[in-house]
């Protein structure tokens, strides 16, 4: 709210700065947003008078007035109609600022040098009339400056008001907290009525049919007004808190709503059918056009004020077109009147209608302060209007609202702030702002808040004015006694912080967008609607439509993120966002919030760099990727499968990750035709976690092995299998035959050439073999080694089948028609690392470029542990 | 022989000077110094040799034997040192540097608020983000239509489901489940329906509670204060500005002095001094109603803060818009 410093010093006196008055308001919350001066464009603007006028030789519509201003006179080119020798106007001389903004400088105008210019109230911003140049009192001195001469140096603060405090959107209230904070005197207006016409009962009568909704309704009525221009003081005024002034009967209404902080209507008297005033709810579909003509078609739990025959105003809102004030009008009917502020919120929004009048009476206005206003505004009306006030008032008010005594404890106040405030000094603090006290006991005092404090029901809402009119500031700062131990982090806190702290380590920037998208994303990706993402929950009142739906997946903004990102030249891209998705439920159910974890990854391995070449990501970095961070965060025991139930993914580079039966999430390359609707350019490998899942699933338990004391011994063995035989088979074989002592198998060459022949591929194994208690002998693990592989280098499994289909639905058959190309002997136990991988890489026939796809996998050694101590234990 | 064993002694003293690696020198070393050596074979020699002549001879011999150690020694060193040396490195080329990511500045700033909060003793606590209009609004001592509802704009789903519009639906959730004592932190996603370069559809609040016997408006003055030091250094001063939020009586917002210009003023805090980083209260004893705790038995404080706020103040980001646009020439910043 605004509000003129001028004015609120008119009701307190107070001589504290415009600057120490906003910061005490500020501290007892009543934030002073912003202080700014009035009028201050209009320092260089002083009152002229008109000493002759002669006509201008290059424009007839021109005259040369000579204007005195001050110990000297300045000739000035006026166009204004109405410039007349010895009229004193408003002279604007150089430098002067405009209400537009023009900055006044000496010119030519037609060959006529202008050293000013004559200003009309609209040009100095001080009304509406842009047609001719403002009249000033004959009085004034020339030279004066205006904002002097015409008192119109004014200070606005801009106040927030905080929706429990409606007694503060006024000035009075305003002035009443100025006078508790500084100790100043208090000082109201005064309302002197003259009651010169006939008893207002013989005039008008009111009903109220809804007093649920209307407690209170008062009325005066006004004769023989003359409707007219506002003075310039209540103009300013009105101008200075934001309102514009219409005539003076309005202006009246807006003036008092503004002092008292109680909104008013002026009727048009003698439109008001039966000069009756009915109170009523609307009838269901009732038609009402407001004065700002626009029309509503109304509910029935809204409340219109009537007349005998039909709806005359929207109660607490805003007044009717056939019944408001116009220049014809002479008689007036002046409502003030408590509404309940839950209706009147109910029907400003239910039409989305609010005024200034609305949003006082939807935060509760001062029952009381009904017939204040009203007399106030009767008072101004007779004297600004020159009317005749009927003698008495109309006021029904069927049930009268009281405010109950409170009970406050001085103990529990002090204990409850923190701050030892005497019973005594509590009383004074409550009784600065108007509030009755009265000691109980040594502990007890019984409160009883005014009728516009309708704010202070409770013991709480006591202590709250206390420390408000205290200061926080003087409440000493304490630690709570019972601050001794530090809190152990949620277990899912810490997790997703392991998850991305890991990523982070793994290069990926974490995102985080918006969990809107719009309804087409997912489509977009090519989900359908057999699908549980293709459902998401639509958002009834979204700000655009890319932001319509909660999204059910992170894909769609992990790819919106990528394409912006390639725009400013980012290309290597590894990206991650760990962030919920929803699923609708029941129509009156929360959705499922899942975490879900999402992570991208583009361009090339590393940053550009001097000394390497820049190598494009594949699936493998990817793969990687995923597979460390479940390393990292407990996952052990996953399973890969190739997939083409991927929409998105392409199906020749597409996974999913199974553990125990549940699906973890899929990763792979996107399909071109995704990029291609997300303007990403390819290719882009993403994965897609269930995060709550992987939570769920994983293992935070680290147990300590025994680091081994025995050396490893490493034998190698190659297997040529078809092409599309996964590798993860062939794991699994060598994992059913539990080989003795054996620790790890690695895979460490996969290999494609003419030696193995069209469509296959060797795949190439390390078995490290170890024992806990004693080192193996060559013999022993050649012996263990040769179950596993047959004979160094023999022909042990024949391929009789070698139909891909048959063996896909016969793992192990399948095996067993593979052929072992070489089980060699790697290494012996006393040289473990000497044998380079290289000189498996069979070298005779490998001279192509490196092979793509090379697959490399790896038993966890906690597993490997369980394989050799499980077979163990059977030996 | 004293010719013979000078001869000897140059032509080794030069190969010595030259001898390239230790393998090398290992070699002559055996071939001159070695049991079969050279020098043995001469002091082979010396016995062929007159009474006269042989203690001259032997003479001659054993200081040719030390002249040659002391050489080999010196060509061991020489020898040694040089394989030690490796070619030269340009060390002011750049280094290969391994892709290191970045966690999201709203990510470290609200795991920084939540730290210091832990170490104070406050668990951490979720809740959904999409939300029952009674938590949001009616638990907390909001009910419908009443004008503190205009404080929020609210994305609806239906009449009674939102998106949450601040984490305080948290503390209801929390205190429903569980006796006091309570110390809870709560961080998460929020959502206004309202979108400028000041505001957000979405962003992040981290809520605070503390419910305990005779926790008192000092307590809550005290622990902000021990939070803004540690967030914002020790010297920050802070100051409470009475309030008002539905849900705490009385209430409070708390202002740091701006980390800008020092308190000073400046564009930042909008001349004042003073920029505002979170609102606390007392708990309102409607709310102590509606979870069944008893107002008269316990007393606690709450507070909330928005982490793009503080996140913004603390690196000094004057868009909010960067915060989800996810520009890595945004990210790689922190």
């Amino acid at each position: 709210m605004l509000v003129s410093l001028k004015w609120l010093r008119t009701y307190v006196r107070c001589d504290a700065s415009a600057e120490e008055i906003a910061s005490r308001l500020t501290m007892a919350g009543l934030e002073v947003e912003a202080l700014s001066g009035r009028n201050m464009g209009l320092s260089r603007v002083v009152v002229g008078r008109i000493l002759g006028i002669s006509p201008h030789p290059g424009a007839a519509n021109l005259q040369i007035c000579e204007v005195e201003g001050g110990n000297r006179t300045y000739r000035v080119v006026c166009g204004a109609p109405n410039v007349a020798p010895g009229q004193t106007a408003p002279l604007a001389l150089e430098g002067a600022r405009l209400a537009d903004g023009t900055e006044i400088r000496t010119a030519e105008v037609r060959g006529v040098f202008s050293e000013g210019v004559l200003c009309s109230e609209a040009e100095l911003g001080l009304g509406d009339d842009a047609g001719a140049i403002m009249n000033l009192p004959a009085g004034l001195s020339p030279g004066t400056p205006l904002v002097e001469a015409l008192d119109l140096a004014d200070q606005i603060l801009e106040v927030s008001i905080t929706p429990n405090r409606g007694d503060c959107l006024s000035v009075l209230g305003i002035a009443r907290e100025v006078s508790a904070l500084f100790a100043a005197p208090w000082t109201p207006p005064e309302i002197v009525l003259q009651e010169t016409g006939p008893p207002v009962e013989s005039l008008a009568s009111v009903i109220i049919q809804d007093p649920d909704l209307c407690p209170r309704y008062a009325a005066r009525v006004v004769g023989n007004v003359k409707i007219g221009p506002s003075p310039l003081w209540l103009r300013q005024r009105l101008q200075a808190h934001g309102i514009r002034a219409i005539n003076n009967i309005v202006d009246v209404t807006n003036l008092v709503m503004l002092e008292q902080g109680q909104p008013l209507h002026a009727f048009d008297y003698d439109r008001l059918e039966g000069h009756r005033i009915v109170v009523r709810r609307a009838r269901p579909g009732e038609s009402f056009t407001t004065l700002d003509g626009e029309n509503h078609t109304l509910r029935g739990d809204m409340l219109l004020i009537c007349d005998a025959a039909r709806g005359v105003a929207l109660a607490g809102i805003m007044g009717g077109l056939n019944s408001e004030i116009t220049s014809e009008t002479t008689n007036v009917l002046i409502e003030s009147a408590y509404f309940q502020p839950i209706g009147i919120r109910r029907t400003a929004k239910g039409l989305g209608l609010v005024s200034e009048s609305s949003y006082r009476f939807e935060r509760g206005v001062d029952p009381e302060g009904v017939i204040r206003a009203l007399d106030r505004a009767a008072q101004l009306m007779v004297e600004l209007g020159k009317g005749e006030l009927a003698s008495g008032r109309l006021d029904v008010y069927p049930t009268l609202v009281r405010q109950q005594p409170i009970r406050l404890r001085v103990s529990r106040c002090v204990r409850f702030l923190g701050l030892a405030l005497s019973r005594t000094e509590i009383c004074r603090l409550l009784r600065s702002i108007h509030l009755r006290v009265r000691t109980i006991d040594d502990d007890s005092l019984e409160v009883v808040a005014p009728p516009f404090r309708s704010d202070l029901s409770r013991e709480v809402d006591l202590m709250e004015e206390v420390a408000r009119l205290a200061g926080f500031d003087h409440i000493p700062s304490t630690l709570p006694s019972a601050l001794v131990m530090a809190a152990k982090p949620a277990r899912t806190q810490t997790f997703r912080e392991l998850a991305k702290e890991t990523l982070v380590g793994l290069g990926f920037s974490e995102t985080i967008s918006f969990s809107f998208i719009s309804r087409q994303a997912t489509e977009r990706l090519g989900i359908l609607p057999n699908d549980r993402r293709f459902h998401s929950l639509p958002i009834r009142n979204p700000l655009t439509e890319e932001q319509a739906v909660l999204r059910t997946s992170l894909i769609p903004s992990m790819l919106e993120t990528a394409a912006r990102n390639q725009r400013q030249r980012k290309l290597n891209l590894r990206l991650c966002e760990l962030s919920k998705v929803f699923f609708p439920r029941g129509s009156e159910e929360l959705p499922e919030e899942r975490f879900n974890l999402c992570g991208l990854l583009a361009g090339t391995r590393r940053p550009a760099s001097w000394n390497e070449p820049a190598e494009a990501v594949d699936f493998f970095d990817l793969k990687g990727v995923v597979e460390a961070l479940m390393g990292r965060i407990g996952i052990s025991g996953s399973r890969w499968s190739q997939t083409s139930a991927v929409p998105f993914l392409r199906p020749e580079a597409a996974a999913e990750i199974h553990l125990a039966g549940a699906k973890l999430g899929v990763l792979g390359e996107v399909r071109p035709e995704v990029l291609e609707a997300f303007e990403v350019n390819g290719p882009a490998f993403l994965f897609d976690m269930d995060f709550d899942l992987l939570e769920e699933k994983a293992t935070e338990r680290k147990t300590f092995r025994t680091l081994p004391r025995f050396p490893e011994v490493n034998r190698d063995l190659a297997i040529v299998v078809p092409e599309d035989l996964p590798t993860q088979r062939v794991l699994d074989f060598l994992a059913e035959q539990r080989p003795e002592h054996a620790e790890s198998v690695t895979l460490f060459d996969c290999y494609r050439g003419s030696q193995v022949g069209a469509g296959r591929k060797s795949l190439a194994f390390r078995i490290t073999y170890r024992s806990p208690e004693r080192s193996l002998t060559d013999e022993e693990v050649n012996e263990i080694h040769a179950r596993v592989t047959g004979k160094p280098g023999q022909t042990v499994l024949q391929n009789r089948r070698g139909e891909p289909n048959c063996w896909r639905s016969h793992p192990r058959s399948s095996l067993l028609g593979a052929r072992v190309l070489r089980g060699s002997t790697a290494s012996d136990a006393s040289q473990p690392e000497a044998i380079p991988p290289q000189r498996h890489r069979h070298t005779a026939t490998n001279q192509g470029p490196p092979l793509p796809g090379t697959l490399h996998d790896r038993w966890s050694p906690k597993e490997a542990c369980r394989l050799a101590g499980r077979r163990s234990r059977r030996a | 022989m004293k010719q013979e064993i000078n001869t000897l002694l140059e032509s080794y003293l030069a190969e010595l000077g030259r001898v390239p690696d230790l393998s090398a020198l290992e070699r002559l070393r055996l071939e001159v110094l070695g049991r079969k050596g050279k020098l043995a074979q001469l002091f082979k020699d010396l016995r062929g040799l007159s009474a006269e002549e042989r203690p001259e001879a032997g003479k001659v011999l054993n200081e040719a034997r030390a002249r040659l150690e002391g050489a080999f020694e010196t060509a061991r060193e020489r020898v040694t040192s040089a394989s030690r040396k490796g070619p030269a490195v340009d060390i002011t080329l750049p280094g290969r540097v391994p892709q290191l990511g970045r966690l999201h500045p709203i990510t470290q700033v609200s795991t920084e608020i939540t730290s210091i909060f832990q170490r104070l003793g406050f668990e951490v606590a979720e809740g959904p983000e999409v939300e029952l209009d009674y938590y949001n609004f009616e638990a907390l001592n909001i009910p419908k239509d009443h004008p503190a509802r205009d404080m929020q704009d609210t994305f609806y789903i239906s009449d009674s489901i939102l998106l949450r519009t601040h984490t305080s639906p948290i503390q209801v959730r929390v205190m429903e489940k569980r006796k006091p004592p309570v110390r809870i932190i709560a961080p998460g996603k929020v959502y206004r329906r309202d979108s400028d370069i000041t505001h957000s559809p979405m962003f992040h609040q981290v809520e605070g509670l503390m419910v305990d016997k005779d926790v008192s408006f000092g307590d809550l003055k005290g622990i902000l204060a021990v939070f803004v030091h540690q967030m914002f250094g020790p010297k920050v001063g802070l100051r409470f500005r009475p309030s008002f939020f539905p849900f705490t009586e009385p209430s409070a917002e708390v202002d740091i002095q701006c980390v800008m210009c020092g308190g000073g003023g400046c564009r930042v805090c909008k001349e004042t001094g003073w920029l505002e980083i979170l609102g606390s209260g007392m708990v309102d004893p409607e709310v102590f109603k509606m979870v069944g705790y008893d107002a008269h038995e316990v007393t606690g404080f709450a507070f909330g803060m928005g982490v793009e706020r503080i996140a913004m103040l603390k690196f000094g980001i004057n868009d909010l818009r960067l915060f989800f646009e996810n520009d890595l020439r945004f990210l790689e910043q922190f």
